[in-house]
């Protein structure tokens, strides 16, 4: 599998969520993605975006354009060194909030994707990655 | 700070929904409105959000929200120009907002506030 663009930026602040939201947006319609397509990668990308900053303290937003053979997709991988998420299970139902929201964001991110995995140590940090196929 | 602009048509409030949106701008939005719909004695908001290509959940929430607040102040809201791809995102996200009136553009949402006051004024004083 070909990685043809490979970008990393801080999440740091709201505006930082904007940009990543942009970046996502430029990259899902690099690798020919429908409208609907790009739609959901970057909505997925928003919520987890915001899990990053509120949840984990603020991390890092990678983004890279895959190529495997025929299929184009874009990956985006999560990674703060927050707190960890103690029952993954747990926090990947639907409604389930730790901080008054509709607790949609993990749930609701994984079915907006093609390829969805989290990796969480507490006290060490969460890592998520997704993946959008064209 | 971008603030998001709150017209006045007739006794409507009109929101059209044109930047990025921050979540500050959001908070920002709910608290003007909510004032403007008490001193303008608003009946209803239009709440345009064609220009958005994205709502996530804190966005559909704030939507969600506006529509709350602004029924308990007696105004309806309706919301307007959802694009087809982000109402699509909107219900796999498992963000259906069931209460929520909509409409497919501005023409279509004042129509459907112009109903929804008459057969809501029945026994309550007119404004």
């Amino acid at each position: 599998m070909a990685v043809l663009r490979d970008e990393l930026i801080g999440l740091r602040s709201m505006d930082d969520i904007i940009k990543a939201r942009q970046l996502v947006r430029e990259c899902a319609i690099f690798q020919g993605l429908s409208l609907v397509d790009q739609t959901k990668i970057v909505t997925a990308a928003s919520e987890l975006a915001r899990n990053t900053l509120v949840h984990g303290g603020g991390g890092e937003m990678r983004l890279q354009a895959l190529n495997d053979g025929p299929r184009r997709g874009v990956k985006v991988i999560f990674v703060d060194s927050g707190p960890g998420i103690p029952d993954i299970e747990l926090a990947m139902k639907d409604g389930y909030t730790t901080r008054g929201g509709l607790g949609l964001g993990l749930s609701g991110s994984k079915r907006l994707v093609d390829e969805f995995g989290i990796d969480s140590k507490p006290g060490k940090g969460t890592t998520v990655s997704i993946v959008r196929w064209r | 700070m971008e603030r998001i602009p709150i017209l006045k048509m007739g006794p409507y409030l009109l929101v059209t929904i044109q930047v990025d949106m921050h979540d500050r701008i959001a908070m920002t939005l709910q608290d003007e409105l909510t004032e403007r719909i008490v001193s303008d004695r608003a009946q209803g908001v239009l709440l345009d959000i064609s220009s958005v290509d994205v709502v996530d959940s804190f966005i559909g929430r704030m939507i969600g929200n506006i529509a709350s607040m602004s029924r308990v102040l007696d105004a309806e809201t309706v919301v307007v120009g959802m694009r087809p791809a982000v109402a699509i995102t909107l219900v796999e996200l498992g963000l259906a907002l069931p209460s929520i009136k909509t409409a497919l553009n501005v023409d279509a949402g004042m129509t459907l506030l112009k109903a929804a006051r008459k057969t809501s004024n029945n026994g309550r004083p007119a404004r």
